[in-house]
């Protein structure tokens, strides 16, 4: 255990070399990065191990075992050090963020082959795994926010990597700029947390809000309300959400590890951590509840819409991470997390397949121009679809079924209000179905549609090698199999991952439910998701008909525009808050410089007036001597 | 009280502001001289009769006539500034006259002359004066005559084909 | 002569160097410039002489001497100027000898 800071040193240290040392020939940079990174999963896994058989200082459900390396800032009563805790739910989070981490670096060695900053990109990854192990392995907040920053960055880096284009750039700066108001949030909340309560570590704050605070209290309510804000942003929630379909500019390993896996769910780790402020403040959890399902509705409908399939994804990964946020406004903790763990397989999966499929058709995007990549690519297709199962939860023995059923159970025993969340529910794993098998068939089945360089691109990858395929295997079969991990008992499972966890987060209230009332409740969504099927297979059809119809006869309907812009946030934000600004900089006042500004033209002033009285002009400097002399004179006799 | 002494200061300041008012170079000139000559009597009924006969031979006899030369030379109009322009000088001006009067007459007793009523002082103490005591002056002020022929030379030299002054200084 | 007279005599003086530096400083042209610079030299040297009168001495006619002396070798220098700079001076203007001008 006392090794747990190698955790995240590994991806340091492989960003250090690849940043200091150039000219490593081919892809040994890939090899580099992707050493580092399955180092640092095996450390993790000797974690896990470790605390799971109970070795000193770790047994199932012990307290958090915490490791200081080194003091950091000197704050009076609040001084947070490098330290690490490890608990139940920090073993989850860099077990997820490190194997999946290390395939998708595996899958990269391949499929960034030949661009242009291909060193460059596995630095940047490196360095993100560390950032974002180290965010969840932080014991305080201020470490923590250390690596939230660092994510922050390491995404921007990455986004726009093809910073030659620039779109991209403008792309990453969006999203940094949108995910820095929730930082800033998340900032204030860290401040308050520190100043009312005079601790900065997680744990300790915890305990003593919980003694000093009253639950639903303003204080409480603020300082939840704050930290909330933080994760929105990260985790593109409403209303901060609308960077991440614009990050799809970044290369698909990218989006898979940043934006689908690890980061944007820094946001629900982050609220799982501090569920002890959460719990003090029930109205921000209900917040947290309804914007969950609020997302969850809005990604759903956009992704339905969507012609470009990376873009798909990224609704599609905003309204799972709307379902976490769902589960976390009720309590429902650990199943939160779960979800949290078999999302990061399934949509990495997806990512990375997707990002194949792109580079095999030469870097086409449109999926009305794609089709029938099934036959030409089975391995593709079937991982496709394996990832596909899981996100849909459909049996037998996926990942997302026993995640998403959990959630969805929860929903309808807490009872009360939170029904409405479940017809919410409800209705967004009828999207989720729909919007998945329309990408599905319209990428797969069929005829190829489109005019693209098919042959050449084709030709170059119809093999894929070892690196690409192995990770999609590997996730492949995970996605179908980590299901068993917390099977729900009425099927004959044993629900380990809830009691694993269960040592690092409050239980969540007991349900008091049997098998019967829970098989009955989970046939819902699959009634639903298999009803998507056949729809789905519809609207593909109807679209593509839409795009290969004249232009007079094509009229793409406003609503439909609409959703597809993802119900006009962009427009809107773009009217609140970019427009105004752009005025107000290119008026050319800038109220803030005007105080250096306003030196600098003093300062001219003055020497403008000084330099006046040398002007050479005898009859001045006479008359500066005799009202000198006059002054002296009357100095001295008065 | 000396009427001599009272017409002759009069005179003076009256011809000296005349001089500082004209127009022509030449006007002031003239009005200059009447300054002078004035002054000079005004010393004369000081008793300083040695110092009136310098001021009248050397200032106006030889300083002001080669002003008069060189001012025929260049010509004599020139810009007269306008009655705004005299504000400022004429202020600074009479600050001044009140201070030198303040430092003047403020302090009783100091004007009170030592010697007799009609003293004068002889040229022939001057010049015994000058070639006692202040025998190094006189020498010093022989350099000082040097260095300004030498000057005045160098500087209105006109070799052929240079305007005078241009080139070196 | 009487305190009186001297009064009269100093207050001339005064008088006369004041209104020499209010020409100096009110006129432009050089040739003005330098017969308001005799007018204050003059008026200076007649200070001394009513010290010398006041007390009787010498001193204040040899120091109007060698003022004398002064104001000539200054005037020779200062006409051979202006004579070098009536054909660059326009108007023989003061202002005009800023390093733009001269």
């Amino acid at each position: 255990m006392e090794l747990i800071w190698l955790v995240p040193a590994f991806p340091l240290a492989g960003f250090a070399v690849l940043a200091f040392g150039r000219g490593l020939p081919g892809k040994a940079a890939g090899v580099v990065g992707s050493a580092s990174t399955a180092l640092s999963a095996f450390a993790a896994c000797v974690v896990a191990w470790i605390y799971v058989s109970g070795a000193p200082g770790g047994a199932l459900g012990a307290l958090p075992y915490p490791t200081s390396l080194w003091p950091w800032l000197e704050l009076g009563s609040a001084s947070p050090a490098i330290g690490f805790s490890v608990d139940a739910l920090s073993i989850v989070m860099i077990l997820v963020v490190s194997i999946v981490g290390f395939l998708i670096h595996l899958f990269s060695i391949e499929h960034m082959a030949g661009e242009e900053g291909y060193h460059r990109f596995f630095a940047y990854m490196n360095l993100f795994v560390a950032f974002m192990l180290i965010l969840v392995l932080a014991d305080n907040f201020v470490l923590l926010y250390l690596g939230w920053e660092g994510v922050g960055l390491c995404s921007f880096l990455l986004i726009g990597f093809w910073h030659r284009d620039r779109a991209n750039g403008d792309a990453a700066r969006k999203a940094f700029i949108v995910t820095r108001v929730g930082d800033v949030a998340l900032l204030l909340g860290i401040l308050l947390v520190a100043a009312n309560l005079g601790d900065l570590g997680i744990g300790e704050a915890s305990r003593r809000a919980i003694a000093a605070w009253a639950p639903g209290s303003g204080i409480a309510v603020l300082a939840a309300a704050l930290i909330l804000g933080g994760a929105l942003g990260k985790s593109a929630q409403l209303p901060l959400h609308t960077w991440l379909p614009d990050a799809m500019a970044g290369p698909s390993p990218v989006s898979a590890l940043i934006h689908a896996a690890t980061m944007v769910t820094a946001g629900v780790y982050l609220v799982a951590r501090s569920n002890a402020f959460f719990t003090l403040a029930p109205q921000v959890m209900t917040a947290v509840a309804v914007i969950g399902a609020a997302t969850l509705l809005v990604a759903g409908a956009s992704a339905l819409a969507q012609r470009d399939l990376k873009r798909i994804l990224a609704y599609s990964t905003m309204s799972q991470i709307g379902y976490m946020f769902l589960a976390l406004g009720v309590a429902a903790w650990t199943g939160a997390i779960f979800h949290l763990a078999t999302h990061a397989l399934f949509k990495s999966l997806l990512f990375l397949a997707a990002g194949a499929v792109i580079n095999a058709l030469g870097h086409e995007r449109d999926v009305f121009a794609m089709g029938g990549v099934a036959k030409k690519m089975p391995l593709l297709f079937w991982t496709f679809l394996a990832g596909a199962f899981g996100l849909t939860a459909l049996p037998p023995v996926t990942a997302g079924l026993a995640s998403k059923d959990a959630i969805i159970a929860r929903l309808w025993y807490v009872g009360g209000n939170a029904r409405l969340l479940w017809w919410a529910a409800m209705a967004g794993v009828f999207l989720t179905s729909l919007y998945t098998f329309r990408m599905l068939f319209l990428v797969f089945a069929g005829k190829s549609r489109g005019a693209h360089s098919e042959d050449a691109g084709l030709a170059a990858s119809g093999a894929l090698g070892a690196p690409t395929a192995v990770p999609l295997i590997v996730l492949a079969v995970l996605c179908l199999v980590g299901g068993l991990l917390d099977f729900p008992r009425f099927l004959g499972g044993s629900p380990f991952f809830g009691s694993f966890l269960g040592g690092a987060l409050p239980p969540s209230p007991e349900l008091g439910t049997d098998d019967v009332q829970e098989l009955l409740l989970s046939l819902g969504p699959l009634v639903l998701t298999l009803a998507g099927i056949p729809l789905a297979w519809l609207i593909a059809r109807r679209g593509i008909a839409a795009t290969t119809a004249t232009p007079e006869v094509r009229h793409p309907s406003r609503l439909a525009a609409f959703v597809r812009s993802g119900f006009g946030f962009d427009s809107l934000y773009s009217f609140l808050f970019v427009r105004p600004v752009s005025r107000l900089a290119g008026r050319g006042v800038d109220p803030v410089n005007l105080a250096s500004e306003g030196l600098r033209g003093l300062t001219m002033r003055a020497s403008r007036l000084l330099r006046s009285s040398q002007d050479g002009r005898p009859r001045r400097y006479l008359a500066a001597l005799a009202v000198g002399a006059a002054i002296l004179l009357a100095a001295v006799l008065l | 009280m000396n009427a001599l002494l009272a017409i002759a200061a009069l005179v003076a300041v009256a011809s000296t502001m005349a001089v500082v008012l004209q127009r022509r170079a030449v006007h002031a000139l003239l009005y200059l001289i009447v300054s002078f000559f004035a002054l000079a009597v005004a010393m004369l009924s000081l008793g300083a009769a040695f110092a009136a006969a310098l001021e009248v031979v050397v200032y106006a006899g030889a300083i002001l006539v080669l002003f008069v030369f060189v001012v025929m030379m260049i010509g004599s109009e020139g810009p007269v500034p306008g009655p705004k322009a005299w504000i400022g000088p004429a202020c600074l001006s009479v600050v001044l006259l009140g201070e030198l009067a303040y430092a003047f007459f403020a302090a009783p007793g100091l004007l009170a002359p030592a010697g007799s009523p009609t003293a004068a002082v002889s040229p022939k103490e001057v010049g015994l004066a000058l070639f006692g005591p202040y025998a190094v002056c006189v020498e010093i002020a022989a350099f000082l005559l040097l260095s300004g022929l030498v000057g005045a030379y160098h500087i209105g030299r006109r070799d052929p084909g240079s305007r005078p002054g241009g080139g070196k200084t | 002569m009487s305190a009186q007279d001297l009064e009269i005599a100093l207050a001339l003086a005064a008088a006369l160097f004041v209104i020499g530096l209010a020409g100096m400083i009110a006129r432009r042209s050089l040739v003005f410039m330098l017969l308001c610079a005799e007018i204050m030299l003059n008026a200076a040297g007649f200070a001394f002489i009513v010290a010398g009168a006041r007390w009787g001495r010498p001193e204040g006619q040899t120091m109007f001497i060698f003022l004398l002396v002064t104001a000539a070798a200054e005037v020779a220098v200062g006409l051979a100027l202006i004579l070098a700079l009536s054909g660059r001076l326009k108007d023989l203007d003061a202002d005009e000898m800023r390093s733009g001008g001269a």
